[in-house]
């Protein structure tokens, strides 16, 4: 690890004004917040981040904390993966986020990992965790040896012609299909984003992973009670049964009449694309009409509509659209 | 020299002042670290800040009974008890982890005077060469304390974050399992 300075604020407020960041690219943000710690270890291990000073903020107050308002569930951005699977409200009324949190890394890894670090890890491709390897990513410009070359497990869906690295967290993409939206606080005070518009598709710029700026801190993650009474679940696939990234996941949340007639449907998956992804087309198809294996099955039949392949990485493709039809059939009862 | 604030989300955040980023004057690269391990003090005279608790305890303590396997968080050798709570030691900082009980695989018995966990991973002949073992056994101390070893699928899950390059894994299992419908009141 190259050595830095340190500190610890103790307000918000400090932090922000440190303008700590969290770009992927090896030049820009010299001074890197850190949470749990987790990613950015490896991180810095493996001299992917070099920064300059690091800005440890697990010292802020109160944002460690679950709080459950009448409108909806706050998640404060430093609560630890473990304890944020555990409680006993979101293990009730939001069993995807539950079950994501726990289809993720290891015990010893969530009790360190924190909500607001778990949303902003960095991918998990290969080059660009190499650091003697060329990588748009890391390096803006120099090229993606990943599209010819090693990627089993990288992305279908939002790729460009400069990355198809995948987002490789679970937890987004639980909170994709409960509408939930991120509190970020910055220089000119609190802002609110949903989650889905947190996340940059790669496009022609790699190196920016999401949409905040310099000195801006997740604070909190917003669960509207609207999702509640959803049926909901997560489904990871992975190489190995526990303590791996996903090859492909899916978040499900049905709102299911008595008759089995779905009334909504919410569909994100994970592993396959460069952001946390819903499938619009596929909740269409499913929205109206009656849950069985069939409607299962060809409505999951959509969720690759938009997949390009890499060589590779060509049987998510087909892997895709069974864990969608797998997932939606484990959600309504049919499985 | 900011005053402490009620709540984060009244809180109103004054602007950076120009384009560099301001670093805090107060920061620091090597610093005194006071940490409690197995019940006792140690201080470290101006560590690092950028030292890992995993090379602290081994370089630094002479502890090492913690293994260092990846150092990236994927193989639990290093694992400790922070606060009650297993965590890769090799992920943490140690000027993190002031103010805290860290508990490692010195601290949980002594030749002679095993703990129950100890003499089962023994008695199931749980391990080859070893390497691995002083991880599994802290995590399965804390398995067995979250309540996570009603069925050896149950034990499996929540000991994953553990790998065996020796595939002990069967009698891992067997002698968590042991341990937790034994006292583990040590
Ligand atoms: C061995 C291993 C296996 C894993 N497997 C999985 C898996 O299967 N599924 C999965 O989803 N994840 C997995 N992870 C990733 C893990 O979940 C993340 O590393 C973790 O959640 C990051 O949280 P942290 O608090 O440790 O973040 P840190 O490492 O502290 O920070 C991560 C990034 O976020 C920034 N940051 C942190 N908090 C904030 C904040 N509040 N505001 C602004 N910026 C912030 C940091 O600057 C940094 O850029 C795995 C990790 C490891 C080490
Ligand atoms: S896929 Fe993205 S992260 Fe991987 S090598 Fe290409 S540019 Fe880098
Ligand atoms: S050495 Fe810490 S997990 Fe491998
Ligand atoms: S006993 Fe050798 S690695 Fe587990």
């Amino acid at each position: 690890m190259t050595p830095f300075t340190y500190a610890k604020p103790e307000s918000v407020a400090q932090a922000v004004r440190s303008g700590a960041g969290h770009q992927s690219d090896a030049k820009s943000s010299a001074l890197d917040f850190f949470a749990g710690g987790t990613d950015m270890v490896q991180l810095m291990q493996e001299r992917v981040r070099n920064p300059e000073h690091v800005v440890d903020i697990t010292g802020l107050p109160q944002l460690d904390r679950i709080e459950v308002g009448e409108q909806s569930t706050r998640l404060g951005a430093l609560v630890r993966m473990s304890d944020a699977a555990s409680h006993p409200h979101i293990v009730e009324v939001f069993p995807v986020v539950a079950e994501a949190l726990l289809a993720s890394a290891s015990p010893q890894v969530r009790n360190l990992a924190t909500l607001g670090g778990n949303l902003l890890q960095r991918t998990r491709c290969g080059y660009f965790r190499d650091v003697v390897t060329p990588c748009n990513k890391r390096i803006p410009g120099s090229g993606c040896p990943a599209i010819d070359g090693q990627n089993r497990g990288l992305a279908i869906l939002g790729t460009s012609q400069r990355c198809i690295a995948t987002y490789a967290g679970d937890f987004a993409n639980a909170l994709m299909v409960l509408d939930a939206s991120v509190l970020i606080a910055g220089s000119a005070g609190l802002r609110t984003v949903a989650l889905a518009d947190l996340h940059r598709q790669p496009g022609d710029t790699p190196h920016l992973e999401t949409h905040l700026q310099p000195g801006e801190l997740i604070v909190a993650i917003e669960l509207p009670h609207l999702a509640v009474g959803l049926r909901s679940h997560y489904l990871k696939v992975r190489d190995r049964t526990s303590f791996a990234f996903a090859l492909a996941s899916v978040a499900v949340g049905l709102d299911m009449a008595s008759d089995g007639t779905v009334r909504d449907a919410r569909i994100a998956v994970g592993g396959v694309a460069t952001t946390p992804w819903r499938l619009p087309r596929v909740e269409q198809a499913l929205r109206g009409h009656k849950l069985d294996a069939e409607l299962c099955r060809a409505a999951s039949a959509l969720a690759s509509a938009d997949a390009v392949p890499h060589g590779q990485n060509a049987f998510k493709v087909t892997l895709l659209e069974r864990v969608v039809a797998r997932g939606l059939e484990e959600t309504g009862g049919l499985a | 020299m900011v005053a402490p604030e009620s709540s984060y989300g009244e809180e109103s955040v004054p602007p950076t002042s120009g384009a560099a980023p301001a670093v805090e004057p107060h920061t620091i690269r090597s610093v005194d670290v006071d940490l409690t391990i197995n019940g006792a003090q140690h201080r470290l005279a101006s560590l690092d800040v950028n030292a890992t608790l995993l090379d602290c305890l081994r370089d630094a303590l002479h502890l090492t009974g913690t293994k260092k396997g990846c150092g990236l968080g994927q193989c639990g050798a290093c694992t400790v008890l922070v606060d009650g709570r297993r965590v890769n030691a090799c992920l943490c900082l140690a000027v993190m982890q002031q103010g805290k009980q860290i508990t490692t695989i010195e601290g949980i018995g002594i030749e002679g005077d095993l703990h129950v966990l100890q003499s089962a991973f023994i008695r199931h002949d749980a391990f080859q060469c070893g390497y691995c073992t002083s991880g599994q056994i802290m995590s399965g101390l804390a398995c067995i304390h979250e309540g996570h070893t009603r069925s050896d699928d149950e034990v499996r899950e929540w000991m994953s974050g553990n790998l065996c390059r020796c595939g002990a894994y069967t009698n891992i299992v067997a002698a968590v399992r042991e341990a937790a419908q034994g006292s583990v009141a040590k």
